[in-house]
């Protein structure tokens, strides 16, 4: 027995010497007088069937890297998928500033202390403001799907409306994250959804049935642009015009990726702009760079329903300093309790700090090169791909990035296709059979500026090669 | 060496660049990077690349963003990363009810840099992300045994976010049931958003008060407050103030017995892992932040993960997608029969669980009841130290242990001198402490502070934050103009109105802020 005791390099006080003392300077003999106010009935005393400890950090590392090897990425193979979480170039300069443990190690400290971290945030919002034509911003959200509700509730509360416009072909899991959130225990404060068609040739907006659903009690219009599918809209300002005829909010859910090239919405109309910030420097790490904005002009009306923190510029004691504060912080439950805002909370701050030091180093010209580049490529595949026999473009429209590739006449389905593909190195465009069953076996592709023209090329003589053409 | 040993303190200052907004860095034509561009093949073969866009979408003006080379963005990030005092830089022992502690640097380098996580995507076909899978099915299984509960999802972004994914799920139940319930009943003393993200789903909310004794509400209090119309109880235990309601499970019997649902907030289970489980005092539906329990950085707010435990009969409720395994393969199920959907894209902050994996097989059985007991013991060793400086108080629960936190208050200090928690709190930095937590809203206790010393302090930290303390405290009764005109050694000074309250002053970007101050 006697085995000798684990100092844990985490756990400084798991020293014998110094528990030792500790325990006698808190008078307690044994680890459960530390716990006298748990009852005995409610004590564990069984040893935690978790498998034993991996203690030096050299195993531990060795052992993670060989799980996670069971893994393919998108650096091995060529990923055509995209989704909401495309594959970008990141500057090296965004990973050395993100990965500071100063800002990972971070919370909720006030201004002085963090005053780097605030300027940080403020810079944020100041650029984000910059591609988006807009004054204001607060904290992102945990996704663009969040980002979307959000925008909803602050509609709602701005005109007390309680009915929404949502574009039919709108991305699907964006679409069950609004359903939960306007819907309510309390029948009074459900909000109903309705869908717009849209046009089979274009996946645009069918401006009929948008003028036959909005009229005086819908509370916003909300659109993508590009949409989940790719698909921009060519109709952006006239929707604009027409939802403000009817008093409604507007709000557009954006690529900022694509602001470069494409005009921000809030020049078209928008009263609130969306979307999420992982095109902007963020790693796809199996999803987790993913983070929601919303940002409007800097009326009274928008600025007090907000849910989340404001960072802003206020009055320093010594003149000439910049400071910042957390402002109208009444608006939130951190307030108000349940009377807040909706509720807030540990959100996606860190990537504030990517998405302002890739906005900072690619400035004006960076961002019109970077949408140019997509705007080539994915151009170019899809000119490609479409000559495939058996393959086509499912929408003859302009779009960004993405594009919906129709496997209806390739006699393989989509998951085949994939399957094909997969041998070959590469993962194809994302299956929308499931979420989009009246496309048929469809796949969304997405192309951006790190795609390679001899990846493309590759794609296509393998896709050339996998599909069976039938006659339609 | 400057540190006065003897007195623990150290003649600091914060790095103070007086660094402008990036705006004001800008020279026309700087570049910070260059862009992979479209190979010349390409672009001759699409031809007008203006054509691709209908006239009506093509951007007008470029984006007014500054110009600025690499070295000086570079520089210029570095800088206002020093003058930011995360946990790695300073004793943040001060932010209690976050659970600061070490996020071993192990961890960080592999998810940063490791393109099994960094470059995976998430609608990757299964076959090629089985280590992936293979981690979130193991990290389920490690936090089922912790709680007790039956299954867990990682999906939702934060701990409100698991709160708000628990309302939803009560909601879904008892519409399944066909029981009209619109009420909850939670604590004053838990988290906000216990209040806040309920009502968000709709629900009435009933905010407790505690008793002036216990710390929390009665039982007969708690009683009084439940009936045919609650649905659920949205608890803490240990609440804000680190005292553990050692009745509890009746707590939780007297919300069954009308019928509602038991929701256990557990974003900080530190100091009670493998000491105490939710299963053993009936909870239904739990939750753990994984960025502070479980090592995950904070990110000076999120990315984060609220993991949400749940029994068997609310299982079939978790958002989709499931990590589940068949005996040879994992795989994504997202045909759970009464889900309640998704709430987050794709499956939740991956990276995040990689960490967490790490971090539990890094300690094992053995070391995960060592966190739990040195958090404990560090916070009973602070309290017993704390509570002895000139001006502090304790609330309530007289001679009780406290858990893994404690609430203490300056209101003796305030009388004494006029000086109170938000004076206090304002020193800190002065001695590199980076600041510490008040309390919640509202302030029951007056003039707060929050303090939870978590097992990653060494008693050398723990003994230089209290020496900070009381020569704050000294301070207070002997020099007080050197606190009223504090921060001294911060990157700046004060601020007039930090909570600014009228909607016209505020600037929250630079086009903003130039507007609003033109002459």
């Amino acid at each position: 027995m006697s085995e000798k005791k684990v100092v844990y390099p985490y756990i400084p006080n798991s020293n014998p010497d110094v528990q030792k003392e500790m325990m006698a300077f808190v008078g307690a003999k044994d680890l459960w007088e530390l716990y006298e106010e748990i009852p005995e009935a409610l004590r564990y005393k069984e040893r935690l069937n978790i498998p034993e400890a991996i203690l030096d950090e050299f195993n531990i590392k060795k052992h993670t890297e060989k799980v996670l090897s069971q893994n393919i990425n998108c650096s091995e193979y060529t990923s055509f998928l995209g989704a909401g979480c495309a594959q970008h170039f990141i500057p090296a300069v965004v990973d050395e500033i993100t990965t500071r443990g100063e800002w990972l190690t971070a919370y909720g400290a006030e201004s002085w202390a963090d005053h780097g971290k605030y300027q940080a945030f403020f810079e944020y919002n100041s650029m984000l403001a910059e591609l988006l034509e807009t004054e204001v911003t607060s904290v992102p959200q945990y996704d663009g799907g969040q980002s979307v509700a959000t925008a909803i509730a602050m509609s709602t509360r701005i005109n007390g409306r309680q009915k929404v416009l949502l574009p039919e072909l709108m991305n699907p899991t964006h679409r069950s994250i609004v359903e939960n959130y306007m819907d309510s225990v309390q029948d009074k404060l459900k909000v109903d959804i309705e869908y717009v068609k849209a046009d089979p040739a274009t996946g645009t907006i069918d401006m009929a049935d948008l003028r036959a659903k909005l009229d005086e009690t819908v509370a916003a219009v909300v659109v993508e642009n590009p949409g989940f599918l790719g698909i921009l809209e060519e109709n952006l300002e006239e929707i604009g015009a027409i939802a403000k005829q009817a008093g409604a909010e507007y709000i557009v859910y954006v690529d900022p990726i694509s602001l470069g090239v494409l005009e921000a919405p809030a020049n078209l109309g928008a009263t609130i702009t969306c979307g999420d910030l992982h095109s902007l420097g963020l790693h796809l790490s199996g999803g987790n760079g993913q983070a929601g904005f919303i940002s409007t002009q800097g009326d009274a009306k928008y600025v007090t329903n907000y849910k989340d923190f404001l960072h802003s510029l206020v009055e320093p004691e010594v003149e000439g300093e910049y400071v910042f504060g957390n402002v109208l912080i009444e608006r939130t439950h951190y307030a108000q309790r349940a009377f807040g805002n909706e509720y807030t909370g540990t959100g996606t701050n860190l990537w504030m700090i990517s998405a302002a030091v890739y906005m900072a180093l690619m400035g004006p010209q960076g961002m019109e090169d970077v949408g140019r580049a997509i705007l080539y490529n994915s151009q170019y595949a899809a000119k490609q791909i479409s000559e495939i026999p058996g393959v086509k473009l499912r929408f003859d429209g302009p779009f960004f990035q993405e594009f919906v590739v129709d496997f209806n006449m390739a006699g393989k389905s989509v998951a085949n296709i994939n399957r094909a593909l997969l041998e070959k190195g590469i993962f194809g465009g994302f299956d929308l059979s499931r979420d989009f069953p009246a496309l048929g076996q469809s796949a969304l592709y997405c192309v951006t500026e790190v795609t390679t023209k001899e990846e493309i090329d590759r794609l296509v003589d393998a896709l050339r090669a996998i599909v069976e053409p039938t006659r339609s | 060496m400057d540190q006065d040993y003897k007195k623990l303190l150290r003649n600091f200052h914060q790095a103070r660049w007086d660094e402008p907004i990036i705006f004001e860095m800008s020279t026309p034509g700087e570049r910070g990077v260059l862009v992979p561009a479209a190979s010349a093949e390409v672009q001759a073969a699409v031809g007008d690349e203006a054509a691709i866009i209908p006239e009506s979408l093509r951007r007008k003006a470029k984006p007014a963003l500054p110009e600025v080379g690499q070295m000086r963005v570079n520089r210029h990030y570095m800088r206002l990363s020093q003058q930011t005092l995360g946990n790695d830089v300073s004793v943040d022992i001060g932010q209690g009810t976050c659970t600061m502690k070490y996020s071993p640097k192990v961890q960080e380098h592999l998810v940063r840099s490791n393109p099994d996580i960094a470059d995976i995507h998430p609608l990757q076909d299964e076959s090629t992300m089985q280590g992936l899978l293979q981690i979130y099915h193991e990290t389920e299984k490690y936090m089922k045994e912790i709680s007790g509960m039956d299954a867990f999802s990682f999906q939702p972004g934060g701990g409100a976010h698991a709160i708000y994914t628990n309302a939803l799920i009560v909601r879904n139940y008892f519409e399944d049931k066909g029981e009209d319930r619109d009420e909850i009943v939670t604590t004053i003393f838990s988290h906000p958003a216990d209040a806040g993200a309920p009502a968000t789903c709709g629900y009435k909310v009933i905010d407790l008060m505690q008793d002036n004794e216990l710390g929390y509400p009665t039982l007969e209090a708690f009683k009084e407050a439940l009936s045919e119309k609650t649905a659920a109880v949205f608890i803490t235990n240990p609440e804000d103030t680190g005292i553990f309601n050692p009745r509890i499970a009746e707590y939780v019997q007297a919300a069954h017995d009308v019928g509602a649902l038991a929701v256990y907030d557990q974003a900080n289970v530190n100091g009670i892992m493998g000491i105490t489980r939710a299963k053993e005092a009936g909870f239904d539906l739990i939750h753990y932040n994984l960025h502070k329990t479980f090592s995950s950085p904070h990110g000076g707010m999120g990315p984060g993960v609220g993991a949400l435990g749940a029994t068997r009969e609310l299982e079939p409720y978790l958002p989709v997608p499931q990590v589940k395994f068949d005996g040879e393969k994992y795989y994504l199920d997202c045909g759970l029969e009464k889900t309640v959907g998704k709430v987050r894209s794709f499956f939740g902050n991956a990276a995040i669980l990689v960490r967490v994996y790490m971090w539990i097989r890094s300690l094992g059985p053995e070391g995960i009841r060592e966190a739990a007991l040195c958090s404990v013991l560090n916070n009973q060793y602070t309290v017993k130290k704390v509570s002895a400086i000139p001006g502090v108080t304790m609330y309530y629960a007289d001679g009780i242990r406290r858990i893994e936190q404690c609430r203490y208050s300056w209101e003796q200090l305030k009388e004494d001198t006029g000086l109170g928690t938000e004076d206090v709190t304002r020193r800190l930095v002065d001695y590199g402490m980076e600041h510490y937590w008040q309390s919640h809203h509202p302030h029951i206790v007056p003039e707060p502070f929050t303090l939870e010393p978590t097992e990653s302090y060494s008693k050398k930290d723990l003994d230089e934050f209290i020496a900070v303390l009381q020569q704050i405290s000294w301070e207070a009764y002997n020099d007080p103009d050197i606190i009223r005109t504090a921060p001294h050694n911060a990157p700046v000074h004060g601020i007039k109105n930090y909570y600014e309250t009228d909607p016209e002053k505020i600037m929250c970007s630079w086009r903003q802020y130039l507007k609003k101050t033109a002459k």
